[in-house]
């Protein structure tokens, strides 16, 4: 059961990514890429997650952990630079 | 032990001078003079078992793999020379005291001068070839230092420089004949060396060999033509003149070839080459010598004719003439030095070194002038002083010459002629400058120096006398065994007497003495010396011809692979990874593996999509450039994807940290910089470039399918096999870092040091204003610092501090580590340099990163260094189990503190380079 929810789990995240990149391509401004870019980093956590659970794996949490903190911050930083031009000041 | 205290005193003691300076003059000369008399004392210390004949031998391994091992030996050459190095050196340090005036810097001059003796002991001690030629490069970087003390003047300057190319040059030859003499022997070590006599002269390369060891004695003994460095370096102060040309430096060449005596003499090449050399050096700078106006010129020219000499009785290889130039290194040490410093007290005293203007000094400066003309005669070859006695051994050896046959006579007749200039300058020297009317407009009234400062002088005057008038009571043992030890076996019978009866070699002093003086008063009176200006050396001609012709090659080559532009740099090295990588494809043929590589799944196969179309749209929308790092981010992402599907935890972790770490330091950057890339290539330019890249592109697919389709079998094995044995930890990768290639880690760590605190250096003050819109022409958002990020940000910054923690704890055996807990920490601390800005931030973080920077460094080499209390090698770990209450089991391993110096540098300098370029477009208020 859980085996087969977590295929179409993935199989959901799969095209859940390939429609990020779909977003990235188009655009057409660069806060809709920014926000694919944020998405596509939420959806890389889902992935690892559900990974985690199909391998019964600790590492794969850790790096989704990080993974989250990373993504945020570079979410901010490309924000940043849009809103206000200086990111550091 | 005592051999390489002797060396280590001066060498690590040269840093006392420069403290001691603080205290005054006094005290740096005072530490310099101690520094060296302790070596002396522990140098004669072991007279009794030297004059014994005994050979004192020390050793450690250094660099065994290549035949570098420190050893060191004391024989009776060793000593001796040691012993001038030793006691002219504090004679000269006791001289440089007074010499040097109160705007000079005293403290650096006894440093370089305390190294460069350090060097010159290092040379004479040395029992290993390799090891001497390390200590020969250190004399003549250190002599570049001490020529070029006075560094405000132009000819000190250029003088350095051209001692430095001249003698370098000369080192790179040696270089090649000692490895070629290691080759034909199949050691370094001296003993096996000397030993090897017969297989060295037999071999088809010692001609090769000879050459290339001649050229760097010939060259650092200033002999013709090499000779025209050595008049240039005398712009440097008159104690290092005393110095470098009396005992040391320009005896280095000579040391060399009475060193290596026992092997390489005896040959028809070596006759011809090292006689002819010296030869034509004696008469050449004997002549050269006599027209010279300055006081140092001439004693440099009579230098360069002396070393001649003792080339020339080296090259004569009958055992006496050997005995007779190493009794010549002892007198010629001794009259030139006191000669200098003569030359340097009259020109302290009276503002001028010149003799046309210097007359008649004996009136304002008795005592110094009498201690002059012993020397003088000394340096002359009149009889009662040492330089009699073993000139006459010279011309006694001349006149046993078989090797010349009919042409006999020329070996005689020009050592005769140079004893005829000799006498003419040293004549010169004496009465152009302390008789022969008045001093001519001098700067100052000459008068005596300071008490202190003739004592040197006095003392080395002294030792002439006392040589030259009872060889036999002081000199005798000395050059015994010094000589014994050159000729590696008996001695020949000879007898160090000032009488022989009436000889030929009497004559021909007779007929030296009455020409020179002779020649010296028909020059001044007939010809007016003073009116003849000699042309200067053609020697410095090619050198500079050279020199230029250099220059405008390396600039050549230098600009036709170097123009600035970083694509063709990048085409370049493309092309040649291509070349390379290609070769073997090319030698065997391409062929597949019998192992399939196996299917991709569909979750992979996405993010292989994601991974090309982002790499792609990278190159499509490289000129947009904020776009261009959107896409980047992307690829980094999928890249650290398929390190955890590839089952590499620690490359994701890194990979995921250095993308968001380079992202900010890439807007940080693009902040300050177009925000678009000129088209600026042709069609043609891309065409190529494109080109390549699919070619390189192809390549490394090509090698990748190679390996997958192997049976893997490759090293990784034997790592993780060893991790927990060898290392103590289960995380390979983490061991692999820390334990069994910690030493390239610790390097790294360097390099990332160097990096950040070279942007620092190049950018840390720099300022720019911020432009009043965005590149779309629209206003900046108003708030700076959003109160959600804020308030997000410091939530964040203590989790993520124990995550990093955790990680850097357990990276020993689970993924982690210090370079991954090190990017958490300093990804932590950005974030909050970004949400509440640099004011607020530095305010209540005070981190100096430059001092953590050292503080990490520091520990990660202590941690090196903790090992050899244990005997092991740099940076071998040790591991063990502690079973602590709370905490449970904690492998604890020498290398976690390693990964602590890691850590540490990795936050510095991660926080140095972002907080610098990020304070760039920062303004004063928030």
């Amino acid at each position: 059961m859980l085996a087969a929810a977590i295929t179409i789990a993935l199989a959901a995240i799969s095209l859940a990514m390939l429609l990020n990149l779909w977003r990235l391509l188009c655009g057409p401004d660069l806060p809709d890429r920014i926000l694919a870019l944020d998405t596509l980093y939420i959806n890389t956590i889902a992935l690892l997650v559900l990974l985690g659970i199909h391998f019964d794996s600790l590492v794969y949490f850790e790096v989704s952990l990080l993974i989250a903190m990373m993504g945020f911050i570079g979410t901010v930083v490309f924000s940043k630079y849009v809103l206000r031009g200086d990111v550091i000041e | 032990m005592t051999l390489l205290l002797i060396i280590l005193f001066p060498l690590l003691g040269a840093a006392l001078p420069a403290v001691a300076v603080r205290w005054g003059r006094n005290a740096s000369a005072g530490a310099a003079a101690g520094v060296t008399a302790i070596p002396l004392a522990l140098l004669l210390f072991e007279t009794p078992r030297v004059l014994a004949g005994g050979t004192i031998e020390a050793g450690w391994r250094w660099v065994p793999a290549i035949g570098l091992d420190l050893t060191f030996r004391l024989d009776g050459l060793g000593f001796l020379f040691a012993l001038l190095i030793l006691g002219i050196g504090l004679l000269v340090i006791l001289y440089a005291r007074y010499y040097l005036s109160q705007r000079d810097p005293v403290g650096r001059f006894y440093v370089f001068l305390l190294l460069f003796m350090g060097a010159m002991l290092g040379i004479v001690l040395s029992d290993n070839l390799l090891l001497l030629l390390v200590f020969w490069e250190l004399t003549s970087l250190s002599s570049f230092l001490l020529i070029g003390y006075w560094k405000h003047h132009a000819d000190a300057r250029q003088g350095a420089r051209m001692a430095l190319a001249i003698t370098g040059g000369g080192g790179l030859a040696l270089l090649a004949g000692v490895l070629l003499l290691g080759h034909i022997v199949g050691s370094f070590e001296l003993p096996v060396v000397l030993r090897s006599r017969e297989l060295i002269q037999g071999s088809p390369l010692y001609l090769p060999m000879l050459t290339l060891i001649l050229l760097g004695a010939f060259t650092k003994s200033a002999q013709f033509p090499f000779h025209f460095w050595l008049p240039h370096a005398m712009s440097a102060p008159t104690p290092v003149s005393a110095y470098l040309h009396s005992a040391t430096m320009v005896k280095a060449g000579v040391f060399l070839l009475a060193r290596l005596y026992p092997v390489l003499s005896g040959s028809d090449a070596w006759f011809y080459l090292v006689s002819g050399t010296g030869l034509v050096t004696l008469v050449f700078a004997a002549y050269v010598a006599m027209f010279k106006h300055d006081l140092k010129g001439l004693l440099a020219y009579s230098t360069i004719s002396h070393l001649g000499l003792i080339m020339l009785l080296f090259g004569l290889s009958t055992p006496l003439a050997a005995v007779a130039g190493v009794f010549h290194i002892i007198n010629h040490a001794t009259f030139k030095a006191s000669l200098f410093m003569a030359a340097g007290i009259i020109d302290h005293e009276s503002g001028s070194r010149d003799m046309r203007r210097l007359n008649g000094l004996w009136k304002y400066m008795p005592h110094t002038a009498t201690l002059a003309m012993v020397a003088a005669a000394s340096m002359a070859g009149v009889p009662l002083f040492n330089g009699f006695l073993s000139k006459e051994m010279f011309f006694t050896e001349a006149l046993e010459l078989h090797q010349t046959g009919t042409l006999w006579w020329i070996v005689p007749a020009a050592a005769t002629l140079a004893g005829v200039f000799a006498v003419a300058y040293s004549l010169r020297f004496i009465h152009d400058v302390f008789f022969n009317g008045e001093p001519v407009d001098l700067p100052r009234t000459p008068h005596e120096p300071p008490r202190w400062m003739k004592v040197p002088v006095e003392i080395l005057v002294v030792l002439c006398l006392l040589v030259g008038i009872f060889p036999a009571y002081t000199v005798a043992p000395l050059l015994n065994v010094a000589a014994g030890s050159v000729l590696g076996g008996p001695l020949p019978e000879f007898d160090l007497a000032i009488w022989h009866g009436f000889t030929f070699p009497l004559l021909m002093s007779v007929v030296a003495l009455s020409g020179g003086v002779l020649v010296y008063f028909a020059l001044q009176y007939r010809f007016n010396l003073h009116m003849i200006v000699q042309s200067p050396s053609p020697g410095r001609r090619f050198y500079n011809r050279g020199l230029a012709w250099l220059t405008g090659l390396s600039e050549i080559v230098t600009g036709g692979l170097q123009n600035g532009s970083l694509q063709r740099y990048l085409a370049l090295l493309v092309t040649v990874i291509l070349l390379a990588g290609a070769f073997p494809f090319w030698q065997l043929g391409w062929y597949s593996g019998s192992r399939s590589p196996g299917m991709m799944d569909g979750g992979s196969g996405v993010a292989w999509l994601l991974l090309v179309v982002s790499a792609a749209c990278t190159v499509i929308w490289h000129r947009q450039r904020l776009l261009a790092l959107v896409f980047v981010g992307v690829t980094g992402l999928m890249v650290s994807l398929i390190f955890v599907r590839f089952s590499a935890p620690d490359l994701a972790l890194t990979q995921i940290l250095v993308e968001v770490v380079s992202i900010i330091l890439l807007l940080l950057a693009l902040y300050l910089l177009p925000q678009t890339t000129p088209r600026e290539s042709s069609v043609t330019r891309r065409m190529r470039d494109a080109g390549l890249a699919v070619a390189a592109g192809l390549g490394a697919a090509g090698l990748v399918w190679a390996v997958l389709t192997r049976p893997q079998d490759t090293i990784s094995g034997f790592f993780l096999e060893q991790s927990v044995p060898g290392g103590g930890g289960s995380n390979v990768v983490n061991v692999i870092l820390v334990d069994f290639r910690g030493f390239d880690t610790f390097g790294e760590i360097i390099v990332l040091a160097i990096a950040a605190l070279g942007i620092y250096a190049m950018i840390g003050g720099l300022r720019v204003e911020r432009p009043a819109l965005d590149p779309a022409r629209r206003p900046w958002a108003a708030d700076s610092h959003p109160l959600l990020l804020r308030v997000a940000s410091r939530i964040l910054l203590p989790l993520a501090l124990m995550v990093s923690v955790y990680l850097l704890l357990r990276g020993h055996n689970e993924p982690g580590g210090g370079f991954i807990a090190g990017l958490v920490t300093a990804v932590a601390l950005i974030t909050q340099y970004l949400a509440s800005g640099i004011a607020w931030t530095e305010a209540r973080l005070r981190l100096d990163h430059q001092r953590m920077i050292g503080i990490g460094v520091l520990i990660a080499a202590l941690t090196g260094v903790a090992s050899w209390f244990f005997g092991a090698p740099f940076l071998t770990s040790a591991f063990a189990h502690w079973h602590l209450p709370v905490l449970g089991e904690l492998p604890l391993a020498s290398a976690m503190i390693f990964d602590l110096g890691v850590y540490l540098t990795v936050v510095a300098t991660t926080m140095l380079m972002l907080v610098t370029l990020g304070k760039i477009g920062a303004r004063e208020e928030v």
